[in-house]
């Protein structure tokens, strides 16, 4: 089994600031928005380097996804920051429209998905996101899983011409994917190889499901971890492979069941190769306060409720 | 690339041809929304016919080194498309097939059939102004000193995101936009100012940092003259509207000033009524 090593606890937000400084320093098409929240979406480096190219919105986030959406049209590579609850449910309407409808090759930049934004509670917590971007015809929807990817997710965006929703959080969590493993769109990854169940699994919690799969060993079960950083268009091959092998899924989400990758990977088993599926993510409820860590044992996000999962799907066979 | 310069008398006639197109587009529609459209089309014959640089036998999305039209109250789309084909973008027989099934002609403007003259889709209301102001940004970063055009209605104006945009375009100084409110004092239920009342639209637009000036939109030499008043004000660090007072309905006596035409069809008879007030573009119709 490949061992793979924290090489330390980074934000997957900071991976995005990263990649879009450098996007800056490489491409003058790329132009970025922020709606009050630049440093929390760790677009200031960006904004300092680039201030010509950089433009505060303001807590106006209908009017900067249209901004984004003009820019677009001129050709220009906006990427549009905030929270994943502002740049989804609040403009939902203006990315339909403006975006999806019109095709538009915007960026959004969505930072503080999920539980894991922690204290600030269900207000900030958006665990809908994922359904309501990939409801939208057009959108690629990608949530990576750590520092490394989010930082390859960002480049490779730029490259591709359409709206993107690229989902991070805001909590360090293990930085532990290889910089040298190549991010292509809608292509999944295989992280860890088993026979027993696949585990698919989606942004902060890609980590727990490798914490999982050494439990599940100790059990002598040997379950396989599918990382699907793209979660639209989802990579239907590796779904299919992987449940051909093991005959039984898992998905692992910081999300609410409805609409979200555990619902995507149903599609797949229902249409292609009916199998048992257990759901691991958020069951009809919104969040609360607390620690991110607290947060996942308590919602049942945690590395315990993958094992548990795996082996229930293991059971239904 | 050029501006087509027509004379008073020659964009009168277009507009008529227009009005005409509107109507029996409507009709044969069996759905639309006539109102707003017979009240914008001076104003919008004027703007393709005599006001902007564009190219309609190349469009292009970018609209690089060309001005640039946005029409954010989507449901005037049928004054919008005969306006297109009669200067070019598109065949003048393509008109009949607005709102049918397979046709680029949709209720509301769509690029996804991929109709020329088209940058945004709109319909949903309050968004056009926020995408104009990008494209103007756009446009600065690009050294391009051409203008970009956004129409709104006024009901839309109700719109909050209308005044998002009002407050990002004065403070990033995008003076390279001329915007233009359809002020008709009409919506769907009734007048604007018995629905949600605007209150004083120009002392709104000069409170939030813009340039105002008036215009008569169904006079077609006060329109030029207005346009070009603001394209003088342009590149002057404020964005620029112009409150243009309209009749819904211009042209058709029974439909002048009353909202119950913003969105039904005409009949067959009401047709025959309307074309006779417009006659003189008979000879022009699809």
């Amino acid at each position: 089994m490949i061992e793979y090593i924290n090489r330390g606890n980074k934000e997957t937000r900071s991976g995005f600031g990263k990649a879009l400084l450098e996007l800056g320093e490489n491409n003058t098409d790329v132009v970025a928005l922020c709606a009050d929240l630049t440093d929390s979406v760790k677009m200031y480096a960006f904004a300092s380097s680039f201030p010509e190219r950089f433009f505060q919105a303001g807590i106006a986030e209908s009017n900067m996804i249209g901004v984004a959406a003009g820019l677009a049209t001129c050709g220009k590579i906006p990427f549009a920051g905030t929270f994943a609850n502002f740049a989804s449910g609040r403009v939902y309407d203006q990315l339909r429209q403006s975006v999806a409808y019109s095709q538009k090759n915007v960026k959004i930049c969505a930072s503080h998905a999920g539980i894991t934004l922690g204290e600030d509670g269900a207000t900030h917590q958006i665990m809908e996101d994922i359904g309501l971007i990939k409801m939208l015809p057009g959108f690629t929807v990608i949530n990576p899983c750590d520092f490394t990817q989010t930082y390859l997710a960002t480049l490779a965006i730029a490259n591709h011409y359409g709206p993107v929703y690229l989902r991070f959080g805001r909590p360090k969590v293990p930085d532990f994917t290889s910089a040298n493993t190549p991010f292509e769109i809608g292509k999944a990854i295989k992280l860890v190889d088993g026979n027993d169940v696949s585990i698919f699994a989606t942004g902060h919690l890609v980590w727990k499901a490798i914490e999982a799969t050494k439990i599940l060993s100790e059990k002598n079960i040997n379950a396989e971890v599918i990382n699907i950083h793209t979660i639209k268009p989802i990579d239907k091959q590796s779904v299919i492979e992987s449940v051909y092998k093991t005959g039984a899924a898992v998905s692992a989400e910081e999300h609410l069941k409805n609409g979200g990758l555990g619902d995507s990977i149903a599609q797949i088993l229902a249409e292609f190769i009916p199998s048992p599926l257990e759901y691991v993510a958020v069951d009809d409820k919104f969040g609360e306060s607390g620690k991110p860590d607290e947060l996942l044992a308590k919602f049942h996000l945690d590395s315990i409720d993958i094992v548990e999962a795996a082996i229930k799907a293991i059971s239904r066979k | 690339m050029q501006i087509m310069s027509k004379s008073i008398e020659e964009l009168q006639r277009i507009a008529c041809v227009v009005r005409r197109d509107v109507l029996r587009m409507i009709h044969g529609a069996a759905s639309g929304h006539p109102g707003g459209s017979l009240g914008c089309t001076d104003f919008l014959v004027t703007l393709y016919f005599n006001i902007m640089k564009h190219n309609p036998d190349s469009f292009r999305m970018n609209g690089k080194g060309e001005d640039m039209f946005f029409l954010s109250n989507g449901h005037i789309a049928p004054a919008w498309y005969s306006v297109l084909a009669r200067s070019g973008y598109f065949p003048i027989s393509e008109l009949s097939s607005l709102r049918k099934i397979n046709s680029r002609l949709q209720g509301h403007p769509s690029i996804a059939e991929g109709l020329p003259g088209i940058r945004m889709a709109s319909g949903s209301l309050g968004q056009g102004l926020s995408c104009a102001i990008g494209a103007a940004i756009a446009k600065k970063l690009d050294n391009d000193n051409n203008f970009v055009y956004c129409l709104t209605g006024d009901g839309e104006l109700q719109e909050g995101q209308i005044w998002e945009a009002a407050m990002f375009a004065a403070a990033h100084k995008v003076d390279n936009i001329i915007a233009v409110v359809d002020y008709n004092g009409k919506q769907i239920d009734g007048n604007v100012e018995d629905v949600i009342s605007l209150g004083d639209l120009q002392l709104k637009w000069v409170s939030f940092g813009w340039k105002v000036l008036k215009m008569d939109g169904n006079n077609i030499q006060n329109i030029i003259d207005t346009m070009a008043h603001a394209k003088s004000l342009s590149g002057k660090s404020m964005p620029i509207i112009i409150i243009m007072k309209t009749i819904m309905g211009k042209g058709v006596d029974f439909m002048e000033n009353s909202h119950k035409w913003h969105g039904v069809p005409p009949d067959d008879a009401q047709l025959e009524r309307a074309l006779a007030q417009l006659a003189e573009g008979q000879n022009e119709d699809y």
